[in-house]
């Protein structure tokens, strides 16, 4: 940004030799940060939109430049609409029951409890966990007549059931998962705004007859609503990002109903070889989180105007 | 409403809350709690959960001699040691540019910098699968690091807790004959190190646990992290039943376990602290 005053006085040579030597010592300062993010940020973005524009060459063929035709490809692929419902049941569900989890948890860790410290411990133990290996942990529940909750169900006589093995549960068996992956997390974020909220509101509110829903829903939900919005923000890249689980669990199988957006991107890309579409799925991600910046941006500078 | 009655009903909320809390609690380690149990009983008997099935060591035996551990422990040691190192030099450099000088042009490049925080490296896979393969690093522990190493978090976090050092420090410190870099390093590095043990407790946890892209870059035992290990390892085609694949997956999360356990409330602190923006 330009100095305000600089227009209007003349710098003697001195003072502009030094504002140079500051400008040259910020450059320098940003030069190895930037030459990664352009090796692995902005180049790869461009060549991303570049890529997807361009047919998948063969050996015999070479790519050549064929305008949004894989674009149009993947939107008459029925597969894409598939994986794009899956996402959006993913994310729908995963955000606000982890978020509503993540309240209720951040609450109970904050409140004067016998064995505090095990409780919060519980509810953050999945965050350390490698999502493999939570996944993993999870097999054991899910496995078809062995897993727990087929001995659980089956002590009152019900049937085993294949959970990741049928389309109708499988998207659920892995949204639990998530969702016991994440909640944890959040809490923490909650825990430490409820922190910060003074003891005497309370106090005022019991004074004053509020019950305890009415004191969450008048006092507490609007002071962590700052909170609940960066939340918000984390879990909707979340939706994007985590699919590890998908490589232990089900392999986007039962017929697609566990494929997620990047679960395909990445089986296009590296078990189909093909570059051309994977690309242009890509683009389509990062115009959605484009639109996620944006909107965090202005909730960001909002936030600002709010101190 | 007298103070007798009005006492009642909240210590019977608390009981039930107090419930809630631990049973939530129980169902959220159960994951483990049922692996643990598993790991320790002989295959056959795994889901049992008799008290009356004998203990055994077994599966760790064999888990512990079905895969190269030591390599993949390893090598996720020296991925989450060379992308921390990384990370920690360039932005430092970056946030003091950004905290402390002023250029034309800066505001943009700090936009394009916040930017990464949504264009993630788990997106861009494909170009840069193909950038890391251009410039030789397939298969490499650097190939691994390098994308996470210009982390815009780190640099964002970095250039807020400069911002919050005084100036008068950084002039008393020039006044005595400190160059640009002396300031950086005698000055703000000292007065920014809760921040900076927060984010590296971040970022070691996020690299241990990382897992598309080091298997993407990957494709030998020699540079694969214990993630990806355990993932080949518990592929129904590698036909181990499930108790052994409960001691892998627990030999894995053991170190990082154990770390939190020891360091539990500063590992939250740490979280706490780098969560607040």
């Amino acid at each position: 940004m330009p100095e305000t005053g600089a227009p209007t006085r003349v710098l003697d040579p001195i003072a502009r030799q030094q504002r140079r030597r500051h400008a040259l010592y910020g450059w320098m300062l940003l030069a190895p940060a930037l030459t990664l993010l352009t090796l692995f940020a902005f180049l790869p973005t461009a060549a991303t939109f570049w890529a997807s524009l361009h047919s998948r060459g063969t050996a015999r063929r070479p790519s050549v430049f064929n305008g949004v035709e894989n674009y149009l490809d993947l939107i008459h692929d029925p597969t894409f609409w598939t994986v794009v419902g899956n996402n959006l049941l993913y994310a729908g569900v995963t955000i606000p029951l982890s978020i509503a989890l993540a309240l209720v948890m951040a609450l109970w860790a904050d409140a004067r409890l016998p064995l505090r410290g095990f409780v919060r411990g519980a509810y953050f133990t999945p965050t350390i966990l490698p999502m493999i290996a939570a996944a993993n942990l999870w097999l054991f529940f899910y496995t078809p007549g062995l897993g727990v909750i087929d001995s659980f169900t089956g002590l009152f006589g019900l049937p085993p059931v294949n959970w990741l093995g049928q389309p109708q549960t499988a998207l659920w068996a892995i949204i639990v998962v998530t969702v016991w992956k994440e909640a944890g997390f959040f809490m923490i974020f909650y825990l430490a705004a409820l922190q910060t909220i003074p003891p005497d509101l309370k106090e005022a509110a019991q004074v004053e007859g509020a019950g305890r829903l009415t004191y969450l829903r008048r006092v507490l939900l609007p002071l962590l609503m700052p909170t609940t919005a960066f939340i918000f923000i984390n879990a909707l890249i979340n939706s994007v990002k985590l699919i590890d689980h998908l490589f232990i669990l089900t392999k986007g199988g039962p017929d697609n109903a566990t494929k997620l957006v990047l679960y395909w991107i990445w089986e296009m890309a590296f078990s189909y070889f093909d570059p051309a579409h994977a690309t242009a799925l890509t683009v389509l991600v990062l115009l959605v989180l484009g639109a996620v910046a944006v909107f965090q941006f202005t909730i960001v500078e909002k936030r600002i105007h709010y101190r | 409403m007298t103070a007798h009655a009005s006492r009642h009903p909240i210590r019977w909320s608390e009981a039930l809350d107090a419930v809630g809390a631990w049973l939530l609690a129980l169902v959220w380690i159960a994951p483990l709690l049922f692996a643990a149990w598993a790991s320790l009983h002989p295959p056959g008997q795994a889901l049992d959960f008799s008290l009356a099935s004998p203990l055994t060591f077994e599966n760790y035996r064999a888990a512990w001699a079905a895969a190269p551990w030591l390599t993949y422990t390893l090598n996720t040691l020296l991925l989450v040691t060379f992308t921390l190192v990384g990370q920690l030099i360039l932005c430092t450099l970056a946030g003091y540019a950004f905290a402390r000088f002023r250029f034309p042009g800066r505001e943009a490049l700090f936009v394009l910098v916040l930017l990464q925080l949504f264009i993630l490296p788990e997106v861009l896979i494909v170009e840069n699968y193909a950038m890391v393969s251009r410039l030789a690093l397939l298969d490499s522990i650097a190939g691994m690091g390098l994308p996470y190493v210009a982390s815009a978090f780190g640099i964002f976090l970095l250039r807020q807790a400069f911002k919050s050092v005084p100036l008068e420090l950084e002039e008393a410190a020039r006044v005595e004959g400190c160059s640009w870099l002396g300031v950086l390093w005698r000055v703000y590095v000292p007065a920014s190190r809760p921040v900076y043990l927060a984010y590296a407790l971040v970022s070691v946890a996020t690299h241990w646990n990382n897992f598309l892209w080091p298997l993407i870059v990957t494709n030998s035992a020699d540079t694969r992290p214990l993630t990806v290990g355990l993932s080949l390892f518990g592929a129904p085609e590698s036909g181990v039943n499930i108790s052994i694949i409960s001691a892998a997956t627990l030999m894995v999360v053991a170190p990082l376990m154990i770390a939190f356990l020891i360091f539990q409330r500063q590992f939250i602190q740490a979280f706490l602290r780098a969560g607040i923006r």
